[in-house]
This record gives C-alpha cells, sequence and structure tokens, in this order.
C-alpha cells in the first residue's frame, strides 16, 4: 500500500495512471463495474450504489444513485454491471428479485430508468450484451434467466435452466448468441440467445454450486468457472464437448472470476468466505498464484480489470467497506517465497531430488533423472515450447539409487540378536560381543569390544589363557586399531596411546562391583530404590489384586473374534523386576571411595615411550600393578561412543551404553542418552526385532526410555456374552451381568491373571491350571482337548 | 399433583395439560387413568406407521448401516414415512456422532444430551445417556453439569441461546469460547458442537412434533435414565387414535368444513400463482408484510392457553424436570419473540447477506470436513421433498406451500428473506397451524395432541410428519446460520 509507485500505460491513445489507493466506503460492497473509459467504477451492495472516479492519487466519489427517504429493497444490490458500449447505462440485479436499469443521462436526480419485476427470487447476475446497446440478460435464484431488451417494458424471452439456481450468466464475447450459465447444483449451460427452449449444451462443471464464470477475452473457446468446491476450471467449448483444461484449486469457495487482458493463461479470482484476499493464478500452475493482494480485511465481493487491455490496474470492492485500486507490481508474489526444492525418499531408500535446472546443471558428474524402467512413471508433463513459461518451471530431477546390496542391513539384524548385552560379567559381554562383531566382518567394531574389556575389566579376572588369545589377536591388529583412532580424533597423538597404555592397569577387584551395577537386578539396587521412586501401579500382581484390570484377558472373546491370534509367551511371565532409577551416585560414591581405585600411583608408569612394535602384552604386565580410575578412560569412551552414533551406528553406541551401564553413563548427558535410545529401539522395531527391542527398553536406564514398555499395557476385553466392551471391572459385564470369565477347574471368577488353551479356549487360574496340567493333560473344562502348557 | 385422586403412576409419567388441570381441581374425584400408547408416535396411529414399514426393506437396511444403537427406534420409524430424506438425515447424524471429527465420541453424546435437555426432550436425552456410556463416558457426568470439565460446561451458554434465540449468538461469544487457555475450544470442535446442539434441539422439535413414544425398552441398566416424562396430557391420550375416525365421522369436526378448508387451501395457492404475475406489491408493503407477520407471530400464543395462567401452575413441571434440569444452567430462559424487543431493535438478519449455499456451507465443511455436503444435502432434500400431493389431490405444485413453511420458521427467528412475499404466509397458513408451527419450533415440550390434530385435518401423517421434518430443517439452519455468521465474524 505505501509502495508509491506508479504506472502509466498509454493505451491507444488514453493513458492510464496511478498507484495502489483506496477509499472507505459507507457500506459493504457486493459488486463492482467498470465504466468503459476506465475512469469511472460503480459500487453496489445492501445499502450502497455509488460511482466513484478514479483519479491519480485517489477515489473520488462522484454521485450516490441511492436517493429517496427511505430506500426500498430494489436498492439492494445483488449485482451490478455498466454497459461496455454506453458510458450511461448501467443494471443492477436487486436481492428481492427485480432488474433495474439506470440512465446516468437523465436531468433528475433519481437516474432510475426501468424496473423489471418479472423475477420471483433473488436475481444474482445482469450482464449487458457485448456489443449490442439494448440486450439484458439477468439469472435468478428462480431458475429462470430473462432476457430484456431495454426498448420494451419487459422481458423478451425466459429460459428455464430446469435446474436449480442460476448463479451466473455471461453472454460470450465472440459469439454473438451465445451465453453460458451455471447453477446451483453444479451445471454449467450453453444457450443460443434466439432458441429460449431449451439449451445447446450442459455439462456438470463442479462439485456443489457454481458461483461464477468468465469468457475467455481472446480464444474464443474458453470458459472460466469458479465453484464451491475451491476449484476453478478453464473450459475448452470449441470442442464437441466441452473440455477441463486447466484445473486452479484455491483454499477456499470462489466467488468471482475475472480473465486478465493481455495475459493469455492469467486470471483473477477472490473468495466467498474466509479468505479475503485476491489472487491472480497462471492456469499452467495451478498450485501457487501467480500474484496475491493482501489489502481485505474482510472477503472480497468484486473484483475487475479496470481496462480492458491493460493488465497492471485491478480493482476490487469489499464486504470490509473498501474499494481498493491494486497495482500488479505492488502484489506479493507467493512464488518467491515457495521452496524451489523437492526431497523425497522412495519406499526402498532411493532419494528423489528436484530442483530449478540451472540449480542442478551447476553441479557436474550428475546426470538428471531419465525415468526409470523399475519405476512406473505417474504422470509426466508435457511441456509445451510455445509456453513462456515453460522455461522457467522446468526443473532437473535427480534420482539417487541405493547400490543392490548396500543397503543390505543384514548385518544389523544380526549383531542385534546375537549380541549379549547383560546377565553376564562384562569381561564376557564383551568378549562375545567382539566375537559376534569378528563373526560378521566388522572388525573395528570388534576391536573397539576388545578394547573395552581391556579399559574395564582387570586382566587378572580373566583366565590368563583366555587374555592370552585374545591380546594375541589383538596385537596382530594392534597397529590399525591404533590407526583408525588416531583417524578418528577420539584423542590426538600420544595421548591417546598413553591412556591407551593404561587401561590394562585397570582396577581388579571393582569388575563384580560393577557388573552387578550393570545388570541391575542385584538386591542392593532395589533397596535403594524401592522406597522412592518405584510407582506402586507398575507392581503387576498376579493374584486377585487391585491391578487386575490390567490383566484381563476373555478367552473365549479373544477367541471368537481372532482364532489365529497367538499371544506371545512372553505374555506370561508374572513379573519383570521394575527397576526405575539407575542405582544413584551413592554407588559412584562407592566406586571412588573404593581403596582400589586410585589413579594417582600410576601416573608415573604410563609414561612409557611409544614405538611402532611395542607389545600390548608386555605393558599390561607393566601396568599390571598400576591402579587408574576407570573414569579416566570415560572421556574417551563417550567420544567414541558419539562417534559411532554420528557415523549412523546408534546399536553400538547403545549397546555400549548397555553393557558398560554405569561406567560411562554419568559422562553423557541424559538426553542424548534417551536420543540413541529412542533411534535404536526405531530402528529395532522396524526391522521387527521386538524381543532385543524389549530388552533394550528393560535394560535402558533412562526414565523416559523405561517407561516405553510401560504404556499402554491395557488390555481391552469384550464380554463373550454379549460381544459389549466391559468398560468397568473386566471379569463381569455390565449389560448381561454375567461373570465372563471363570476358572475352569475352581469355578470362581478369575480377577487376576488369567491363563487359557489356545487350542480350546478354557482356562483359569493360572496356578489352578498348572497344578492340574501336572496332573492331566486333558482339558480341565472337560472339552475332551489335549491343553498343552508351557 | 397428587392431589384429587388421579393415579400417581399416570401424574408421575405424564403432563397434564392445564386445561386437564383445572378441570381436575374442580371435581378431585376424577380419574384418569395411563392410557396404552401403542407404537412409535401418540399423535400418528400406529398401523399408519408399521404399514409402511413392513414393506420398507430400505429402511431396514439404512438402520443397520447408521444408526447408532442398532436398532429401529421410534423416530426412525416415523421418518421412514420419507424414506428418501431419512436417509440423508441418518446419514449426516451417524457422521457427526460416529464418523471422524474434533470431539470424541462421548462428548458428542454428552452434548446432544444438553441439548435435548434444554427443551426437556426425555426421549433422547434416555437415548444418548446408553449411547453415552456405551461410548466409554464417565458416569459421573450424568450427575449433573456440575461435574462435568469446566470445557464443555463453557458450551453452556452458547446452548441456551442457541436453543431459544440464537439471535443473540455474537462473536463474542465466540471468541469466550476460543480465546486460548485451559479450557478453550478449537475452532472445528466448536463447529462440531454447535452442530450437534443444532441437530439436537431441531431433533426436539421433531420428537415433540411428532409425539415420539419412549422406546419401549423395560430394561433400565443405569440410575442415570429419566423417567420417561410423556408430554402429552391425558386428555390428549384417552381419545388416543380415535381423532381420525371422529373427524370423519364428522362427529367433532365437520367434515364438511375441513373438507372446504382444503379446497379453499389449494383455491388460495392457486390464486396466489396467477396473482403473482399482475399483481405487485410496492417494496414498502413488503417490507411491512415481513414485520407484521414477525409482529403476528407475537399473538400467535402457543401452548394453548399459557398467558393465562399464573407462574405457580407449572410449578409442578419444573419438578418433574428437575431431573433433566440438572442438563442444563438457567433453566428458565426460553424463546421470546423476536419482534418483541423492538425497543432494542435488533437488525432483522437478511438471508441473503449470509445463506447457507455460499456462506455457512463453505465454513462448516471447511472446518469440520464433509459434514457440509451430509448437511446441504440434508436441506435441499427436505426442502424440495414432495410427492404433488395434498390430502386426497393429487399433481399438486406445493413448492409454494413448502416455503412458507420454511419461510415462517426463519421469520420467527427474525430471518428475512428479501425475495419472499410474507403475504403469502398469511394466505396459506391457517392459525391453527401457526399455533402448532410455533409451538414446535419456539417451544416443542408444550406441544399436544390436540394441537397436532387441529390443523390440516384432511391432511394424511405422513403429510404432516412432512411438515414436521420441514419444520426441524429450518429450525436447525435457522441456529446454523446465526452461530456460524457469528464464527464469520469471529474470524474476520
Amino acid at each position: 500500500m505505501e509502495k508509491m509507485s506508479r504506472v502509466t500505460t498509454a493505451l491507444g491513445g488514453s493513458v492510464l495512471t496511478g498507484r495502489t489507493m483506496h477509499c472507505h466506503l459507507d457500506a459493504p460492497a457486493n459488486a463492482i463495474s467498470v465504466c468503459r473509459d476506465a475512469a469511472q467504477v460503480v459500487v453496489a451492495g445492501r445499502s450502497i450504489f455509488k460511482i466513484y472516479a478514479i483519479e491519480e492519487e485517489q477515489f473520488v466519489e462522484k454521485l450516490n444513485l441511492r436517493v429517496g427517504r427511505k430506500p426500498s429493497l430494489n436498492l439492494s444490490c445483488a449485482d451490478v454491471v455498466w454497459h461496455q458500449m454506453d458510458e450511461n447505462l448501467l443494471a443492477t440485479a436487486a436481492t428481492n428479485g427485480v432488474v433495474v436499469t439506470w440512465n446516468l443521462g437523465r436531468p433528475s436526480r433519481n437516474k432510475q430508468d426501468q424496473l423489471f419485476t418479472e423475477h420471483k427470487r433473488t436475481v444474482n447476475k445482469v450482464c449487458f450484451h457485448p456489443t449490442e446497446a439494448h440486450v439484458l440478460l439477468s439469472g435468478s435464484q428462480d431458475g429462470f434467466m430473462k432476457c430484456f431488451d431495454l426498448r420494451r417494458k419487459d422481458s423478451v424471452s425466459t429460459f428455464s435452466g430446469q435446474s436449480e439456481s442460476v448463479r451466473d450468466v455471461q453472454f460470450s464475447i465472440r459469439d454473438y448468441f451465445t451465453f453460458a450459465s451455471t447453477f446451483e447444483n453444479g451445471n454449467v449451460q450453453l444457450w443460443d440467445i434466439r432458441r429460449p427452449d431449451r439449451c445447446e449444451r450442459m455439462f456438470t462443471a463442479h462439485n456443489g454450486p457454481v458461483f461464477c464464470c468468465d469468457w475467455h477475452p481472446e480464444d474464443r473457446g474458453w470458459l472460466a468457472t469458479g465453484g464451491r468446491d475451491k476449484m476453478v476450471k478453464v473450459w475448452d467449448m470449441a470442442t464437441h464437448r466441452a473440455k477441463e483444461v486447466h484445473c486452479v484449486q484455491t483454499i477456499a469457495s470462489v466467488a468471482r472470476v475475472k480473465w486478465r487482458p493481455e495475459c493469455r493463461h492469467h486470471l483473477a479470482t477472490c473468495s466467498m468466505m474466509v479468505d479475503h484476499n485476491v489472487y491472480v493464478w497462471d492456469v499452467r500452475r495451478p498450485f501457487v498464484p501467480a500474484a496475491m493482494f493482501e489489502e481485505h480485511r474482510d472477503v472480497t465481493t468484486g473484483i475487475a480489470w479496470r481496462h480492458p487491455h491493460d493488465p497492471s490496474f485491478l480493482l476490487s470492492g469489499s464486504k470490509d467497506s473498501t474499494l481498493y485500486q491494486h497495482l500488479f507490481r505492488d502484489a506479493s508474489q507467493p512464488v518467491e517465497r515457495a521452496n524451489p526444492e523437492g526431497l523425497c525418499y522412495g519406499l526402498f531408500g532411493d532419494l528423489a531430488f528436484a530442483a530449478k535446472e540451472s540449480l542442478v546443471a551447476t553441479e557436474s558428474g550428475r546426470k538428471p533423472y531419465a525415468g526409470d524402467r523399475r519405476h512406473p512413471i505417474f504422470f509426466k508433463r508435457k511441456l509445451d515450447p510455445a509456453e513462456p513459461f515453460a522455461g522457467l518451471a522446468s526443473s532437473a530431477l535427480n534420482v539417487f539409487e541405493i547400490e543392490p546390496g548396500s543397503g543390505s542391513m543384514s548385518w544389523f539384524v544380526d549383531t542385534a540378536e546375537r549380541y549379549a548385552l547383560a546377565g553376564r560379567p562384562l569381561a564376557e559381554l564383551c568378549d562375545h560381543n567382539a566375537k559376534v562383531a569378528r563373526e560378521l566382518g566388522r572388525n573395528q567394531v570388534a576391536q573397539t569390544w576388545t578394547m573395552l574389556r581391556i579399559i574395564y575389566c582387570s586382566p587378572g579376572l580373566v583366565p590368563t589363557t583366555n587374555l592370552n588369545h585374545s591380546m594375541g589377536k589383538g596385537s596382530s591388529c594392534g597397529l590399525p586399531l591404533m590407526n583408525s583412532f588416531n583417524l578418528k580424533d577420539m584423542a590426538p597423538g600420544l595421548g591417546s596411546e598413553t591412556r591407551l597404555d593404561r587401561s590394562k592397569g585397570d582396577t581388579r577387584s571393582d569388575t563384580v562391583l560393577l557388573d552387578s551395577s550393570a545388570t541391575l537386578i542385584t538386591n542392593e539396587d532395589n533397596e535403594e530404590t524401592e522406597g522412592s521412586d518405584v510407582p506402586t501401579d507398575y507392581l503387576l500382581g498376579d493374584v486377585e489384586g487391585e491391578d487386575d484390570e490390567l490383566y484381563l484377558l476373555d478367552p473365549e472373546h479373544a477367541h471368537s473374534e481372532e482364532p489365529e491370534y497367538v499371544l506371545p509367551q512372553e505374555a506370561f511371565p508374572l513379573r519383570h523386576e521394575i527397576v526405575d532409577t539407575p542405582p544413584g551416585p551413592e554407588h559412584l560414591q562407592d566406586k571412588a571411595d573404593s581403596p582400589h581405585v586410585s589413579g594417582s600411583e600410576a601416573d608415573a608408569a604410563s609414561l612409557v615411550p611409544v614405538d611402532s612394535s611395542f607389545s600390548l602384552i608386555s605393558v599390561s604386565h607393566a601396568l599390571c600393578d598400576s591402579r587408574l580410575p576407570p573414569d579416566f578412560f570415560s572421556a574417551l569412551v563417550c567420544d567414541m561412543l558419539r562417534f559411532y552414533a554420528e557415523q549412523g551406528d546408534v546399536q553400538m553406541a547403545v549397546s555400549v551404553l548397555i553393557v558398560l551401564g554405569e561406567r560411562v553413563r554419568k559422562d553423557i548427558d541424559e538426553q542424548t542418552q534417551e536420543h540413541w535410545y529412542t533411534s535404536y529401539i526405531d530402528l529395532l522395531q522396524r526391522f521387527c526385532l521386538w524381543n532385543v527391542s524389549n530388552q533394550v527398553v528393560k535394560l535402558s536406564t533412562s526414565r523416559a526410555i523405561s517407561c516405553l514398555n510401560q504404556a499402554s499395557t491395557t488390555l481391552h476385553v469384550n464380554c463373550s456374552h454379549c460381544k459389549r466392551p466391559m468398560s468397568s471391572r473386566g471379569w463381569v459385564c455390565d449389560r448381561c451381568r454375567r461373570c465372563a470369565s471363570m476358572c475352569a477347574v475352581c469355578h470362581h471368577v478369575v480377577k487376576g491373571l488369567f491363563v487359557w488353551c489356545q487350542g480350546c479356549s478354557h482356562g483359569g487360574h493360572l496356578q489352578h491350571i498348572m497344578k492340574w496340567l501336572e496332573g492331566s493333560s486333558h482339558c480341565p473344562a472337560g472339552c475332551g482337548h489335549l491343553c498343552e502348557y508351557s | 399433583m397428587n392431589r384429587g385422586g388421579s393415579s400417581p403412576s399416570a401424574a408421575a409419567s405424564y403432563l397434564l395439560c392445564t386445561n386437564c388441570r383445572k378441570v381436575l381441581r374442580k371435581d378431585k374425584r376424577i380419574r384418569v387413568s395411563q392410557p396404552l400408547t401403542r407404537g412409535p408416535s401418540a399423535f400418528i396411529p400406529e398401523k399408519e406407521v408399521v404399514q409402511a414399514n413392513t414393506v420398507d426393506e430400505r429402511t431396514n437396511f439404512l438402520v443397520e448401516e447408521y444408526s447408532t444403537s442398532g436398532r429401529l427406534d421410534n423416530i426412525t420409524q416415523v421418518m421412514s414415512l420419507h424414506t428418501q430424506y431419512l436417509e440423508s438425515f441418518l446419514r449426516s447424524q451417524f457422521y457427526m456422532l460416529r464418523m471422524d471429527g474434533p470431539l470424541p465420541l462421548p462428548h458428542r453424546h454428552y452434548i446432544a444430551i444438553m441439548a435435548a435437555a434444554r427443551h426437556q426432550c426425555s426421549y433422547l436425552i434416555n437415548m444418548h445417556v446408553d449411547e453415552f456410556l456405551k461410548t466409554g463416558g464417565i458416569a459421573e457426568w450424568l450427575n449433573g453439569l456440575q461435574y462435568v470439565p469446566q470445557r464443555l460446561k463453557n458450551l453452556n451458554e452458547i446452548n441456551k441461546l442457541l436453543a431459544h434465540r440464537p439471535w443473540l449468538i455474537t462473536k463474542e461469544h465466540i471468541q469466550k469460547l476460543v480465546k486460548t487457555g485451559e479450557n478453550n475450544w478449537s475452532l472445528p470442535e466448536l463447529v462440531h458442537a454447535v452442530v450437534l446442539l443444532a441437530h439436537y434441539h431441531a431433533l426436539a422439535s421433531f420428537v415433540f412434533g411428532s409425539g415420539i413414544n419412549p422406546e419401549r425398552d423395560p430394561e433400565i441398566s443405569n440410575g442415570f435414565r429419566l423417567i420417561p416424562v410423556n408430554n402429552f396430557c391425558v386428555c390428549d391420550l384417552a381419545n388416543d387414535n380415535n381423532i381420525e375416525n371422529a373427524s370423519l365421522t364428522g362427529s367433532n369436526f365437520g367434515i364438511v368444513d375441513s373438507l372446504s378448508e382444503l379446497e379453499a387451501l389449494m383455491e388460495r395457492m392457486k390464486r396466489l400463482q396467477e396473482e403473482r404475475e399482475d399483481e405487485e406489491a410496492s417494496q414498502e408493503e413488503m417490507t411491512t408484510r415481513f414485520e407484521k407477520e414477525k409482529k403476528e407471530s407475537l399473538f400467535v400464543v402457543s401452548g394453548d392457553t399459557f398467558h393465562s395462567f399464573p407462574h405457580s401452575d407449572f410449578e409442578d413441571d419444573m419438578i418433574i424436570t428437575s431431573d433433566v434440569s440438572r442438563y442444563i444452567e438457567d433453566p428458565g430462559f426460553g424463546y421470546e419473540d423476536f419482534a418483541r424487543r423492538g425497543e432494542e431493535h435488533l437488525p432483522t438478519f437478511r438471508a441473503q447477506d449470509y445463506t447457507w449455499e455460499n456462506h455457512g456451507f463453505s465454513l462448516v465443511n471447511r472446518l469440520y470436513s464433509d459434514i457440509g455436503h451430509l448437511l446441504d444435502e440434508k436441506f435441499r432434500m427436505v426442502y424440495n421433498l414432495t410427492y404433488n400431493t395434498m390430502a386426497t389431490h393429487e399433481d399438486v405444485d406445493t413448492t409454494m406451500l413448502r416455503r412458507a413453511l420454511f419461510n415462517y420458521v426463519h421469520c420467527m427467528f427474525g430471518i428475512r428473506y428479501d425475495d419472499y412475499d410474507y403475504g403469502e404466509v398469511n394466505q396459506l397458513l391457517e392459525r391453527s397451524l401457526k399455533v402448532y408451527i410455533k409451538t414446535v419450533t419456539c417451544y416443542p415440550e408444550r406441544t399436544t395432541k390436540r394441537m397436532y390434530d387441529s390443523y390440516w385435518r384432511q391432511f394424511k401423517h405422513s403429510e404432516k410428519v412432512h411438515v414436521n421434518l420441514l419444520l426441524m430443517e429450518a429450525r436447525m439452519q435457522a441456529e446454523l446460520l446465526y452461530a456460524l455468521r457469528a464464527i464469520t465474524r469471529h474470524l474476520t
């Protein structure tokens, strides 16, 4: 608005100048129309009917046509149109069904000329013949269109649409006798003005009312229609059947549509509701408006191009009681704000990337994607060389394919399945995992595990043969390992090696303690946490307890609905230890205070000169007595974990985290850990490794993660008799007042854990069934089924 | 209520119309036995509905497809007289109760209960109490409004206004609800709620207007069911379904009278149609006609002789309905004639400025997708439904009559069509019909069988049901228009 740009256009003698400007009207506008001299505009609404002169700097009110003390409903205008041949002639459509013509040449104050009261309902639209001086057409809510000759008192002919209300009528600009009408039920009809008996052609254009239509000013066959279904469609009527040539999807129902002069593919739209902007679209680019005018504060009700040959001035009237002149130059262009690149992953890991050709061309060595026989091509746009737009819109599509095999994640699955994460001493875990990694050909990972073992397990605890064995192997590839560490920038130069050296002098008797904390199931731990943190809700009772709702199973229902459904065996272990918080800092304190752990003595010994042939074993023996705190390495280990995570091997990061447990956890912030855990669990679940993922969840120490397998543990059951959900209690149905789950052995209601045979669907209290099946292999219900309990 | 010897059971389950109460007071020994009401409606003889029903496979199919309760309830049975309409009705109802929508299922039913409670429609309340529990609603909420979350409670104001004086809804009401805060409503949720409220207000009109009987469902599964308060006075029900016979034999109403009534109506319609061409009312006159109709609706007093009775006579009603009132606040708030507040002079709602087709639809569909299409189809269906018959006559164009009914309802809510000559209403709708329309749309709980019977005596029951459908949809549309206009204003 504030942009003061000024445009001057020379159009065959007359010169249009102006800027973006507006003026306040007294009342909401319903429609506007421009005089053919492009210097005046008429605004009509329920309580306004005025003519404004468009001057260079402002609108000037020129004439108020709404005269009389108590204006009648005839002046409540739904539409207004200015004759394009005669500057003095206007027509309005009133909401009460009257069509009024106005002659500005009349000398009196009241310019009203003729009154046609033939329509029974609101007249939605009036339209003058583009070349004929006296022909006026109207379309009304009552479903009729009427053609008036202004020299006569009443209509010349009446056209019955035979469908619902008429929303718009427009004379064809090129065909003298043709006009189009649009209807509330979605139809568009084409009429010959000489043949009122039936329409020439009819087709369904939109789903729901078609609010507006506009003939293309140059292309004789093109008709644009806009509907409540938020679409603007361009139809080619020149062919035998009306053919949809373009379709623009807008965000709100389309109230008006007007072709832009001198721009073959541009049209302006405004919407009926919600959206207040005026858009100019290039119909060939139906997703982004070419220009957008955002000045109005309420819905725009009327739009008009100021001059039939000037594409830069657009006038609009709105419910917010303003009249605007928009300058095309001042419009905002959403295209410029749009992201010109697109990126998408395919199902099998392929990556497609589209960008403007000019952008991509600068990068060499990449040939544009030319389609692939593997993929069906869903749609391909034909480029029309004649379109000036084509160059702009053309973009290059690159598809990056994954090499066959490289995408295989079998190593991931194998590793996940075979890794041991808990339940054994740390040294064994490390050895086991190293072995797994080596067998899968992931030597670096294997080395890492070995290193970890060396760092955290005192060599004295490991049987010497074992140690020698691993060391022997280790020494053979010790050098590459060093190299790889250096490459990774984990710790530069000498320092890293010296620290590595120290690792052999790790504490001896600590291991037991550390292992116990890693597995997290020691009594000690439980005692530490029980009082404070373990929420009682999570304790699942196996007998009739308060929590039985959690574990109610209705055998018959589950059986009848999903006979194939097999409950995994895991559903039955009675409890799993729920240890919420990792053993707290007290534990660490223990370690620090432990007499075995003191780093200071060993410092001097660690400064062994490095040479390429030095033996790990010898070093380790040399340092055997020096005890370094494990904390000493934790920074290094953490760096390593981060490195793996960044490399995309979150599996390694999480596995090490779990195996080492307490030893490193404190050095990595909670959020990062959580992030790793969630990524790893997500990956595991994608590969359907449910068991592993559950194990990881269980072993995780982060609260946010470990609560994952405590969420949605409710099992909803339906009554076996009436099939309604049992909402309040799980064992009695509210509706049929029957107990749904009876124990087959004791014939009492089972309120807690219910176990049932998947073969015959009989079952009962867990203990009862267990006891029963010890003595007999037949079903306790007497159905003859040979039940199995495993 | 127990004064006199009237049996307690009857007193408990039936309201007494003021007339009868007067009589009762005079003759204290009068004994009113509970009449047997059979069939889905107390107004319509069972055989009328059932006959139509047994043949109709389509209805059963529809019920299976769209009914939430899974059974053929009385409303459906009565509506099945117009199967075409029934389909769009059930579809939209099913959509707003069961399909994807912003509100959780139990909330939807609770809102339905709140809406029905505004008109003390125990039939709908019972129905939705069941559904509410079935969909997992919290039983405690059924103890009353003070037990529900503040968010639902906030809906109360808009429920009240929408039910009785929708023209008072302003964008401030909407703002208050959507204002960010702890208990705010999102716009889609609000639109969903508004659609539900309007639907159930209107449906309450239909239930009372067609005298829908309580479901014959002996099972009272929970304490929240209301005692079915049948709204029909015993005097209406005592002569149960005999009214038709009575009118046919001419003992009560002159058959000649009612026949000539019909003829006269046909005559007037024809005349109006012809007149249209030559008669031309001036604009001023059109305006005055609307004002006149608006004003006149003032004097169309519903509920028989409601105003002549001191308020104390209605205390009994209040006691009976206290069960219902736990779902509402401000139970005294009721319809007030639009025209009466001439002093404040609320602006008339110009139908052309905010139409359902142009504006309402777009907004509602934007915020609560697809409901617009369903409602649109329903409105269209009811407006265009015709069998081209009037009582015994065939090949009649009833457009005029339908439009008069529709616009008259809107007129009472202050919605004016510029292109409608309200003089037609006066010509086409006789006084007894106007009384009925006003009662059904504004105070449905006061509808009596007598009112139902007293208009259009020659017409078939199915035609009267058609009238009820028109009234219901017109009312729903009026409420929606006001509410959606307020939302639009809030948005701009």
